[in-house]
C-alpha cells in the first residue's frame, strides 16, 4: 500500500515537471491592445478530465494571481477563428485570453492598449494532481490592421474598381440600356395628373436621417420630381420628420425650381418640419392628406410601422400612390396599397434612371455585375459545400 | 460662393467617408477615439439642426395663422401645445417624476400615440381586402399563400394536416430566398450609392447636380 502511494506521488511529481504541448504566449493580433493570449495544443497523455488554471504575474517579479479556471472542453481555439484560423485541430486545442497587466498606481503609465510584459502560467490538473505546467510572457500592443477583415477589404476594392471601370465605360459610351421601371415612368403621369387637377403632390422622405442611403436616394428623386413639378407649375408638399432632411429637401427643391427656370415659383415653406415622434408625424401627414386631397403621394425612403397608416390614408383620398423603400418588412404593405412600388435597389436606381446621367448609369451597371458575381459565388459555394469542404464559406466570413 | 457650397462639403464628405471606412479596418485605440469623436460630432449636428426644425415649424404654422388659410385653427393648436409642453418641461426641470411633463406624456401623448398605432389593425384589414382579391394568377397565388400562413397561425388551422408544414416551408424556403435576393440587391445598391457620394458623382443631397 505504502509502495503504491509512493509510486503515485513520484509519478505525479514527474508529470508536474512536464510542459503543455505547443504552449505559447503572444499579443492578441488585430485588436485594440490590452490582451495577451496563452495557447496550447494539449497535455501529454490527452486532456480528458483535465482542468486548467491560468495565472498571471508581472515579468519584473511579483506574486501569481489566478485569472481563470476551466475544464479542457472549454476555451477551444475554434471559438477564436480571428486568432487561430479554421484548422480542424482547433476543435481539440485550448487557449485563454488574459488582460495584460498595467503599471501600479503612481508608476509611469503606458499608452492606451499597451501593457507591461506579463507572465502567464497555465497549470493542468487531473483528479486534483498537477500533470503539466507551462509559462511564457508577452506584452499587449495595439494593432494598426485587423487581418481578419482582409476579405472585406478585398471585396470592397474589387467592387469599387469594377464600379469605376463601368463608370468610365459609360462615360465613353453613354447609351446604356436600363430596363423599364414602371413606378418611375408613372411619376411623370402622376405629376401631370396633379397639374390637371390643380391639387398638390405629397412627397415623403421616410423616417431615417441623411445618414441613410435610402434617404439620400429619396432626396435625389425629390430633385428630379421638383424639376418636373416646377416645369408643370404644380406644387409639391414635403412634410419632414428629420430637421437635417428638411434643410436638404428645401435646398433640393430650390435647385429643382431654378434648374427648371422657375425660381420665382419656389416656396420655402413647401418643405417643413413636423416632429420626430413617429405617430405624431403620421397624424400630421394623414391630416394634411385629408385636408389637401393630393393628386399624388410619393413615399420614398425608409419606413417603419407607419407605412400602412400613411398609404391607406393616401389611398382613401384617391391619390396615385408611388412608394419606394428598401425596408423589407414594409414592402408588402406598400405593394398592397400603392399603385406602384420601387422594390429595394430600384429606389437607388431611380436617380440614375430619371436623370439618365452616364456617370450614374455606370454605377447602376456595376450593381448588375455584382449580382452576377453573387449568383456565380452562390452556385460555386453550393457545389463546394456538396464536397464537404468548408474553406469556401470561410472566405466570406469576418472571423470574430 | 459655389466653391463653399459644393466643393468644400464634397471634400468634407470625401475625407470623412474614406476615414471612417479605413477606421473599420484599423483596431488601434486612436482609430476608436476618432470614431467616438465623429459620433459625438454627429450628435451635436443633429441637435443643432433640431433648432432649424423648430424654426421651420413656427415659420410654417405662423404663416398659416397670419394668412388664415383653411384649417389655420390646427396650426394654432399645434403652436399652443408646443408652448405648453415647453413650459411643462421647464417646470419639471427636464422630467421630474409626477411633474406636468410626465403627466402630459402619460395622459396625452401616450394615449394619442397608441390610438394612431391601433388604427393599423383596421388598415391592415382594408389593405388585405384589396390586396387579396383574386384578380390575376399572381394575386390568386398571393391569396392562397396568405390563407395558408394565416391558417397556420391559429389553433384550428394548425390542426389541419399539412398546413403547419406547408406554412413553415413557405416561410423557410421561397420567402427566405426572396428576402435574401432583395437584401443582396439592397447591399449592392447601398455600396454603389455610397461610392457615388464619396467621389462626388451623386451630389443631389447637396441640393442639385450642377
Amino acid at each position: 500500500m505504502i509502495r503504491a502511494v509512493a509510486i503515485v506521488l513520484l509519478t505525479a511529481a514527474a508529470a508536474s515537471a512536464q510542459g503543455l504541448e505547443g504552449f505559447e504566449v503572444f499579443d492578441r493580433p488585430g485588436d485594440a491592445g490590452g490582451t495577451v493570449i496563452a495557447a496550447w495544443k494539449g497535455v501529454p497523455g490527452g486532456d480528458a478530465g483535465v482542468e486548467y488554471v491560468v495565472s498571471v504575474a508581472p515579468a519584473a517579479g511579483g506574486e501569481w494571481a489566478e485569472v481563470a479556471r476551466f475544464a479542457s472542453t472549454l476555451h477551444r481555439k475554434v471559438e477564436a477563428p480571428a486568432v487561430f484560423g479554421y484548422a480542424e485541430s482547433n476543435e481539440r486545442e485550448n487557449y485563454c485570453p488574459v488582460d495584460g497587466l498595467l503599471p501600479a498606481k503612481g508608476a509611469p503609465g503606458l499608452a492606451k492598449g499597451h501593457s507591461l510584459e506579463t507572465r502567464v502560467r497555465v497549470e493542468a490538473f487531473r483528479g486534483g494532481v498537477r500533470v503539466a505546467l507551462s509559462e511564457g510572457s508577452a506584452s499587449a500592443r495595439p494593432n494598426w490592421w485587423a487581418p481578419q477583415k482582409a476579405n472585406v477589404l478585398v471585396f470592397a476594392l474589387l467592387f469599387g474598381a469594377g464600379t469605376f471601370w463601368l463608370i468610365a465605360r459609360a462615360r465613353r459610351n453613354p447609351d446604356v440600356f436600363v430596363r423599364r421601371i414602371p413606378g418611375l415612368d408613372a411619376m411623370e403621369e402622376a405629376i401631370g395628373r396633379a397639374t390637371e387637377m390643380g391639387r398638390p403632390i405629397v412627397y415623403l422622405n421616410g423616417l431615417n436621417g441623411m445618414d441613410s442611403i435610402s434617404t439620400i436616394a429619396s432626396v435625389s428623386i425629390l430633385g428630379q420630381v421638383s424639376r418636373r413639378v416646377a416645369s408643370y407649375d404644380s406644387q409639391v408638399l414635403v412634410p419632414c420628420y428629420d430637421p437635417v432632411v428638411l434643410s436638404v429637401s428645401q435646398e433640393v427643391l430650390r435647385e429643382g425650381y431654378t434648374a427648371a427656370g422657375r425660381p420665382d415659383k419656389f416656396r420655402e415653406h413647401d418643405a417643413w418640419f413636423i416632429t420626430q415622434e413617429q405617430f405624431s408625424y403620421v397624424a400630421a401627414v394623414d391630416g394634411l392628406m385629408l385636408r389637401e386631397r393630393p393628386a399624388a403621394c410619393f413615399y420614398m425612403g425608409y419606413y417603419y410601422a407607419e407605412s400602412l397608416l400613411l398609404a391607406e390614408t393616401g389611398g382613401s383620398t384617391g391619390a396615385i400612390q408611388i412608394a419606394g423603400t428598401d425596408s423589407v418588412t414594409q414592402l408588402p404593405f406598400f405593394i398592397a396599397t400603392c399603385d406602384y412600388t420601387l422594390i429595394g435597389e430600384e429606389l437607388y436606381a431611380a436617380s440614375a434612371y430619371l436623370s439618365r446621367e452616364p456617370l450614374q448609369l455606370g454605377s447602376l451597371r456595376s450593381q448588375d455585375f455584382g449580382k452576377i458575381v453573387i449568383v456565380a459565388v452562390l452556385v460555386l459555394g453550393g457545389l463546394v459545400a456538396m464536397t464537404g469542404a468548408v474553406w469556401f464559406k470561410h472566405l466570406f466570413t469576418v472571423a470574430s | 460662393m459655389l466653391h463653399l457650397k459644393r466643393t468644400v462639403p464634397l471634400a468634407i464628405a470625401f475625407f470623412f467617408v474614406v476615414a471612417l471606412i479605413l477606421q473599420y479596418f484599423v483596431p488601434h485605440p486612436l482609430s476608436e477615439k476618432f470614431l467616438g469623436m465623429t459620433q459625438k460630432w454627429a450628435i451635436i449636428v443633429v441637435y443643432v439642426s433640431l433648432l432649424l426644425g423648430v424654426g421651420s415649424l413656427f415659420q410654417s404654422h405662423l404663416r398659416k395663422i397670419r394668412v388664415q388659410t383653411p384649417g389655420w385653427g390646427y396650426s394654432l393648436v399645434t403652436l399652443s401645445v408646443f408652448g405648453l409642453t415647453v413650459l411643462a418641461g421647464f417646470h419639471s426641470r427636464g422630467n421630474s417624476p409626477g411633474g406636468p411633463l410626465q403627466w402630459t406624456y402619460e395622459f396625452a401623448y401616450s394615449p394619442m400615440s397608441a390610438t394612431m398605432f391601433s388604427l393599423l389593425g383596421f388598415f391592415i384589414a382594408s389593405a388585405a381586402f384589396r390586396a387579396f382579391r383574386a384578380r390575376s394568377v399572381e394575386a390568386t397565388l398571393l391569396l392562397a399563400t396568405a390563407v395558408v400562413i394565416m391558417l397556420a397561425q391559429v389553433p384550428l388551422g394548425a390542426a389541419i394536416p399539412g398546413v403547419g408544414s406547408l406554412s413553415a416551408w413557405i416561410l423557410g424556403v421561397p420567402l427566405t430566398a426572396a428576402k435574401r435576393a432583395l437584401m443582396f440587391g439592397v447591399a449592392l445598391g447601398s455600396i454603389a450609392t455610397a461610392l457615388r457620394i464619396i467621389f462626388g458623382i451623386e451630389r443631389s443631397y447637396l441640393g442639385g447636380t450642377e
